[in-house]
């Protein structure tokens, strides 16, 4: 146990494992780019518009301004998360590429740290993409959204970490359906997402405060509403202390997985 | 394998690689070797060339560098007609030829193969051999390990011999046969007439399945005895192997 929170020794040859991924990325560029622009419309129109016109505004916002940042902050949870457990789980189980980088100079380490990257790295191009077609609706505030592009980094980090904990120890493929189902959606759907927290009962806000998501869609939506507030630090605090620790746990789960 | 690989953590005893410690210089050391693993571990989402240069990206080799080295590796391995072809559209053998140049990318001092034709046809097993004594050749040091006692013969210089983790033998093929399996064996049919006949003269002999071997310096003459003496049903006079030294010291009993 002690091991698993140790520092790990990460090298900037981590990168070759991030550029190996973007490189496959840009492979099948065509099929990658496409499900932002399509996911944005598909939410902007049926939520948005849709159920838009019943609920009109919330805390004074237009709905669809409301739920703008939400499916952004969603984007980036969904890429970093599924592209940290099934992607990677298949490139480490089924491809075997791990073991075929582990005999080169890379350690296990820079193996999972450049996963890592290149899940948020996703997340980022995920929200770059989806960007234009929020402001093209009109729904977002620019130029402070902008900063959604780091802010997409930042957050895929920390669903990556969790991401990679989790295919640390599952045991197949098939148990990571777990995860995505019992944490991703209700996370998806409870973080203040499509509708205030406040309408929560207490209790449970409280558990959604422990959501990752919850953090990451406030502080979004302070930068398209716009609507800055200084807890806004409180949030990317949490992230980062929270990203860092589960970053750390997860190369240290990899390599007690990978090395025998 | 996987300790020399500084891969795994050393189990026990000691261990040094060029005289470096692979717990504490596995970068430099993983700098220096060429690995072919026993898996095929080719990266799926790249072609054959693409297998190569991303390969040798991770030794950190310079674009210009790698691009010259990845067109010497598949001529090499006679993969260039290859290049632009997806992994899993090429077979067996040419898969563990890329998995040698891969393995060669970073024109490594200490080659180490596992089992290397596993599984090939004759004509990918000729071939793989052929690359193999030709590395040989220009002086590079190989560490392989197979099951394959014909493959080990042909390609070893100096050969161990374990079993259990434990080293029965060492020392050059040629050698270890002479001394431990004679340089040739008798097979003949295993029957109360051919044992008892055997003792009778005081052969030493050993029994497995359905036949008994003996060892000898000259088969010609041990074979006529048989033949006279015995009366024997099905007789065989052939070189001894590795194989017979093999099971010789490791048993024929099956282990799983």
């Amino acid at each position: 146990m002690a091991g698993l929170f140790s520092i790990p020794p990460v090298s900037r040859l981590c990168g070759h494992v991030w550029r190996r991924n973007l490189t496959v990325f840009f492979k099948t560029w065509k099929v990658n780019f496409f499900p932002p622009f399509i996911e944005a419309f598909l939410y902007l129109t049926a939520i948005g518009l849709g159920i838009g016109t019943y609920v009109r505004q919330i805390d004074g916002v237009p709905y669809v301004n409301f739920i703008a940042p939400a499916i952004l902050a969603i984007s980036v949870m969904n890429s970093a998360f599924f592209e940290c457990t099934y992607g990677s789980y298949v490139r480490m189980y089924y491809q075997k590429s791990f073991d075929a980088m582990i005999a080169t100079p890379l350690s296990i380490e820079d193996v999972i740290a450049g996963e890592l990257l290149w899940g948020a790295t996703r997340s980022t191009m995920y929200v770059a993409i989806m960007l234009p077609v929020l402001a093209a609706f009109g729904v977002i505030s620019l130029p402070l959204s902008l900063l959604a592009i780091p802010l997409a980094f930042f957050g895929g980090m920390l669903f990556a970490g969790i991401a990679m904990c989790f295919t640390a120890i599952t045991p197949s493929i098939d148990t990571l359906n777990y995860p995505a189902f019992l944490f991703i959606t209700p996370m998806m759907l409870f973080s203040g997402t499509f509708f205030p927290l406040s309408l929560l009962p207490q209790a449970f806000q409280y558990v959604a405060y422990a959501l990752p998501l919850t953090h990451l869609v406030a502080v979004s939506r302070m930068l398209t509403l716009p609507a800055l507030s200084w807890t806004g630090i409180l949030n990317i605090a949490w992230m980062g202390a929270v990203t860092f620790v589960v970053c750390v746990l997860a190369i240290n789960l990899m390599r007690r997985r990978l090395i025998v | 394998m996987k300790m020399i690989q500084c891969v795994s953590p050393r189990s026990g005893g000691s261990l040094s690689v060029f005289g470096l410690d692979p717990e504490k210089h596995p970068v430099e050391i993983k700098g220096r070797i060429g690995v072919v693993p026993q898996e095929t571990n080719l990266d799926p989402d790249f072609t054959c060339e693409g297998n190569l240069a991303t390969y040798a990206r991770y030794f950190d080799i310079p674009k210009d560098d790698a691009k010259k080295r990845v067109d010497e590796l598949l001529s090499f391995v006679q993969l260039n007609e290859k290049r632009n072809v997806a992994i899993e559209k090429l077979s067996g053998g040419m898969k563990r030829r890329l998995i040698l140049a891969r393995a060669l990318v970073n024109r490594p001092e200490l080659l180490i193969l596992d089992e290397p034709t596993i599984g090939l046809d004759p004509q990918a097993r000729h071939l793989v051999w052929e690359k193999l004594r030709l590395l040989q050749a220009q002086g590079n040091t190989i560490v392989l390990t197979t099951h394959y006692l014909d493959e080990a013969a042909r390609l070893c210089d100096r050969l161990v011999i374990m079993d259990g983790g434990k080293i029965h033998l060492e020392g050059a093929p040629a050698d270890l046969v002479r001394q431990h399996a004679g340089t040739e064996i008798v097979e003949v049919e295993k029957t109360e007439k051919v044992i008892a006949c055997l003792k009778g003269n005081d052969i030493q002999y050993e029994e497995a399945g359905d036949m008994v071997l003996v060892a000898t310096e000259s088969a010609q003459d041990l074979a006529r005895t048989l033949f006279e003496q015995c009366q024997p049903k099905k007789i065989l006079a052939r070189p001894a192997t590795l194989e017979d030294v093999f099971l010789k010291l490791t048993g024929r009993r099956l282990r799983d």
